[in-house]
């Protein structure tokens, strides 16, 4: 975000702006700068010692270190998943630090103003706005309105470092605060939920997740009530060898409606660093949640040195009628990327909605889609999936979509396209279809194809060198997703999708 | 520890060793007992199926893979005719796996040659020991199918097609059962030379429980059509693989009716080897009550210029079954590949089920590649107009039913052939409406 130099009002002329854009962009990974601070680590390696002593510096509670244990003990008996389109080298488990945070965190700030001031400067320098009185870099100069605000939650390696607008959202009675904290503070509706939409041992990077996850996101927003700003959580991973294992819970009562926005980055490195997370999203009656993400992870040189793996568990869970679900993602980074954001669609009436922009570029490897499970009366749900695939890059749309015998009068909708830049990429698709009623509709299209001569050649006519006209084309490609996203990540989103492709034409 | 992968293939490797203990190599020439003895080889080391493999997802292999087949009654068909009575062929006849020369016409036909597979495994020099076994083998990457190795080793019957020009009448394949607990393989090798054509029928039901497998290898410029219609007794289990090996500037196109059966899985692999090639593979699929039917395809296309369609339709009622895993996998130098395929199941009442994974892999930039797979209810819309323009109720269901299943009836070339299909499937529906 920091690097779009536009005015204040983006919402006309998005699409020039967009070329503009990748002519001002020199260099492909923006965010590749490392912060040079103190950092605590814990010993190398992973054992029951290791989750006891992230749980200690923590300050959790009895129930919830046996949580992690239990979890841990699971993952043992766990096999990493190989039915993926991934060529996945083996991961040194062993090797990692599974807790790193800064020196200067050791005592809890009370508020940001305590917070290191060059831990400060590294999300000034991302564009995060950590002040309150400052916004997004996208609309940097504009009017301060109640309607621009977001809230931020800033997680740097294992610690969140704090959260912005806090006594606002307060009043309104939304709790915005990081794990560990609703750990201490709420530890009833941690209780209640942690787990419940995405079990210990569902999967094993969940299993991971679950045994040594050191901070993360946590939203209780209460029945009735309609979040008054957006909510953010940036992720950072900045110091070397170590894994970010970040665990995000959103609740939403009944008849609450919120909208969350997800940002990652990395600094460049040779080694690959691991990052697995799990988001649960519990969703009432009647209640609404947008989750938006733009992945932008370090995604390794041109050829295939460093960067991040991606193996993520998303999952929201409608439990109750009406209840409205929609994840919108980005993945425009990670040398390797597993990630299914999922909706279990339980009430009646229940909606889920899936819009992702994958893109992969020169080694790259993505093997990313959602499933959307059918089980209440009337739930509806529609995917629209865009893969690009370019350089020697693999991409693979994965999907599920099932109706059970019960959740007749259903209905999904799916609609795969794959675009191919270059001829040594791949780009696959995936679904599995599961129709066990018969007055359930489901439709499946996928199409795959290269950037269509004809456009590339109008656009070429009217002045535009190769790579700003593939840049177009493309984002033309993914228009159904980028207009799902809140106006600050579009923005991103647009620049970020012809950065990716960079040196990809020609 | 042992973890779970491990553990599985240990337990589908043990039961292939059970199952190789238990059986002797049949008797046969050299060539024939190496291919025979390679495929056995091939059964130890990637163990027998499990439906907790992914290729077997949908649908148990645990009936096709136990050791003794659960009898099944004979289905009479009464005074109805035979399946493709009316056309003019060359009729083969097995009885419960067994070649009947006395029920069959004289195998002679201008422009093929037709021997007995116990026969040709006692001579040396015999065309099809280059391909028996050969495309199976080939098969078994990147997806092991061990069934079809199962059947390389153990079948003894089964015939030796060779096409060297352009046949006037098809070659049928008539599959009769007797005994009721007929366990019976079936190894089929056709081979169509440059420049001829061949059309081959097959139809039966052939035993309580078929494993059959037909390897196919259509030189350049070669065209052959396959029709079969795989009988209606509603307890008899099959496994059928068909291979497929394209040359440049060939055609090759098979169409499958199933109508009942309590499981029925029908492989068909298809390599698009030389440029220009062609592959339609179609089906149609009825059924009802415990009816489980599995279409599970895999083209591949490694040559540039070459065209594949995938056509399946499935007419599903009272828990009936359809499973459709169809995968075009596109390699790098097959540019300019045009790959298409749609399944699409029509459910009857609310406890049919369809299950499928239409799966692309792709390559090749420049291509075009689509897939589509639908399945609802009869469109309420359509019959309220027909219903309104005086069509009773079955009737219209009825037409639309057959119109559902057009696209995947002219996928058949001969219109005769697609005629009589048709017909057939007329019969089961009016059969079967309620």
């Amino acid at each position: 975000m920091a690097a779009l130099d536009t005015t204040a009002d983006v919402r006309e002329g998005v699409d020039r702006e967009t070329v503009e854009t990748v002519r001002s962009m020199s260099g492909t990974y923006k965010h590749g700068w490392e912060t040079d601070i103190e950092m605590e680590f814990a010993p190398k390696g992973l054992n029951e010692d290791i989750i006891r002593l992230i749980s200690d510096k923590n300050g959790e509670p009895e129930w919830m270190l046996e949580w992690r244990l239990d979890a841990y003990r699971r993952w043992l008996t766990m096999e990493e998943p190989d039915w993926a389109l991934l060529e996945i080298p083996p991961i040194p488990y062993q090797e990692q630090y599974y807790y790193a945070k800064p020196a200067s965190m050791t005592e809890k700030p009370k508020s940001l103003d305590d917070v290191d001031p060059k831990l400060l400067e590294t999300y000034e320098k991302l564009g995060i706005p950590l002040k309150e009185q400052m916004l997004l870099a996208g609309v940097e100069g504009a009017e301060v309105s109640n309607d621009r605000k977001v809230a931020v939650d800033a997680v740097f390696d294992s610690v969140s470092l704090g959260t912005t607008f806090k006594d606002e959202l307060a009043k309104a009675g939304v709790i915005f605060c990081s794990i560990s904290e609703a750990v201490q503070k709420y530890p009833e509706l941690v209780k209640k939920y942690l787990g419940s939409v995405v079990p210990q041992n569902d999967n094993f990077f969940a299993a991971l997740n679950s045994a040594v996850f050191s901070d993360g996101s946590f939203v209780y927003v209460p029945a009735g009530v309609r979040c008054p700003m957006e909510l953010s959580t940036y992720f950072r991973i900045n110091a070397e060898n170590t894994g970010q294992f970040e665990r995000t819970l959103i609740i939403a009562e009944k008849g609450a409606h919120v909208s969350y926005l997800e940002g990652c980055t990395a600094p460049k490195r040779d080694t690959h660093q691991l990052h697995a997370a799990v988001v649960e999203i519990v969703v009432l009656e009647d209640a609404e949640v947008k989750y938006s993400t733009v992945q932008n992870w370090y995604p390794g040189d041109e050829d295939g040195v460093g960067g991040i793996y991606n193996f993520v568990t998303k999952r929201a869970d409608c439990r109750e009628a009406r209840a409205k679900v929609m994840w919108t993602q980005v993945e425009t980074g990670s040398a390797i990327t597993w990630k299914y954001p999922s909706c279990i669609l339980r009430g009646d009436d229940t909606q889920g909605e899936f819009y992702s922009i994958a893109i992969t570029n020169n080694h790259q490897q993505a093997d990313t889609g959602t499933k959307m499970i059918h089980l209440g009366k009337n739930s509806k749900s529609r995917i629209v999936s865009k893969g690009i695939s370019a350089g020697f890059a693999q991409n693979t749309y994965r999907g599920l979509v099932t109706m059970h015998p019960k959740a007749t009068n259903s209905r999904n909708y799916t609609q795969c396209d794959s675009l191919l830049i270059g001829d040594r990429c791949g780009a696959h698709t995936v679904p599995y279809i599961e129709v066990k009623n018969a007055s359930s509709r489901v439709e499946h299209e996928a199409t795959t194809s290269k950037v269509d001569d004809d456009q590339l050649f109008y656009c070429r006519s009217r002045g535009m060198d190769e790579e700003e006209a593939v840049a177009l084309v493309v984002n033309g490609f993914c228009r159904e997703v980028l207009q799902e996203l809140p106006m600050e990540f579009a923005m991103e989103a647009q620049a970020l999708v012809a950065i990716s492709l960079e040196g990809s034409v020609g | 520890m042992v973890f779970p992968r491990a553990k599985l293939l240990q337990q589908k490797r043990e039961a292939a060793a059970a199952l190789i203990d238990a059986r002797a190599l049949p008797e046969g020439g050299a060539w024939i007992t190496a291919a025979r003895m390679e495929a056995r080889d091939r059964i130890a080391a990637l163990g027998l199926p499990t439906k907790r493999d992914e290729y077997w997802k949908f649908t148990d292999p645990g009936s096709l893979t136990a050791a003794e087949a659960a009898p099944a009654p004979v289905f009479e068909i009464g005074d109805e005719s035979a399946v493709f009575d009316g056309i003019d062929r060359v009729r083969l006849v097995f009885v419960d796996g067994v070649f009947d020369a006395d029920a069959s016409d004289a195998p002679e036909l201008a422009g093929v040659e037709i021997s007995l597979l116990e026969d040709a495994a006692g001579v040396d020099l015999h065309w099809a020991r280059d391909l028996y076994g050969a495309l199976e083998a080939e098969g078994q990457h990147p997806v092991a199918r061990p069934l079809a190795a199962v059947n390389t080793a153990y079948a003894t019957q089964g015939l030796l097609i060779r096409a060297t020009g352009k046949a006037q009448k098809p070659v049928s394949l008539i599959y009769r059962r007797s005994a009721e607990d007929a366990d019976v393989m079936l190894h089929h090798v056709i081979r169509v030379d440059s420049g001829a054509e061949l059309t081959v029928l097959e139809n039966g039901p052939a035993a309580a429980r078929l494993n059959q497998v037909m390897e196919v290898d259509v030189a350049d410029g070669g065209t052959l059509h396959h029709v079969r219609a795989q009988g209606r007794d509603h307890e008899r289990r099959a496994a059928a693989h068909l291979f497929a090996r394209l040359g440049a500037e060939s055609v090759f196109k098979t169409f499958t009716l199933t109508a009942n059966g309590a499981m029925v899985r029908n492989d068909c692999v298809v390599w698009l080897n030389g440029k220009g090639g062609v592959a339609h593979i179609a089906g149609v699929t009825v059924g009802e009550g415990a009816f489980h039917h599995d279409d599970t395809v895999f083209i591949t296309h490694a040559a540039p210029g070459c065209e594949s369609r995938q056509v399946f339709k499935k007419v599903l009622r009272e828990g009936a079954v359809g499973v459709f895993q169809g995968k075009i996998l596109v390699r790098q130098p097959a540019q300019l590949t045009d790959g298409y395929q749609i399944s699409q199941a029509l459910l009857m009442d609310e406890q049919a089920q369809f299950l499928a994974k239409p799966e692309l892999e792709i390559y090749a930039d420049d291509v075009k590649c689509s897939h589509g797979s639908t399945s609802g209810e009869i469109d309420p819309t359509s019959l309220f107009y027909l219903r309104s323009r005086g069509v009773p109720e079955d009737e219209a269901k009825m037409l639309l039913v057959l119109a559902f299943l057009a696209e995947a009836l002219e996928e058949i070339e001969d219109p005769a052939l697609a005629e009589d299909l048709r017909s057939r499937i007329e019969g089961w529906l009016k059969r079967h409406q309620r």
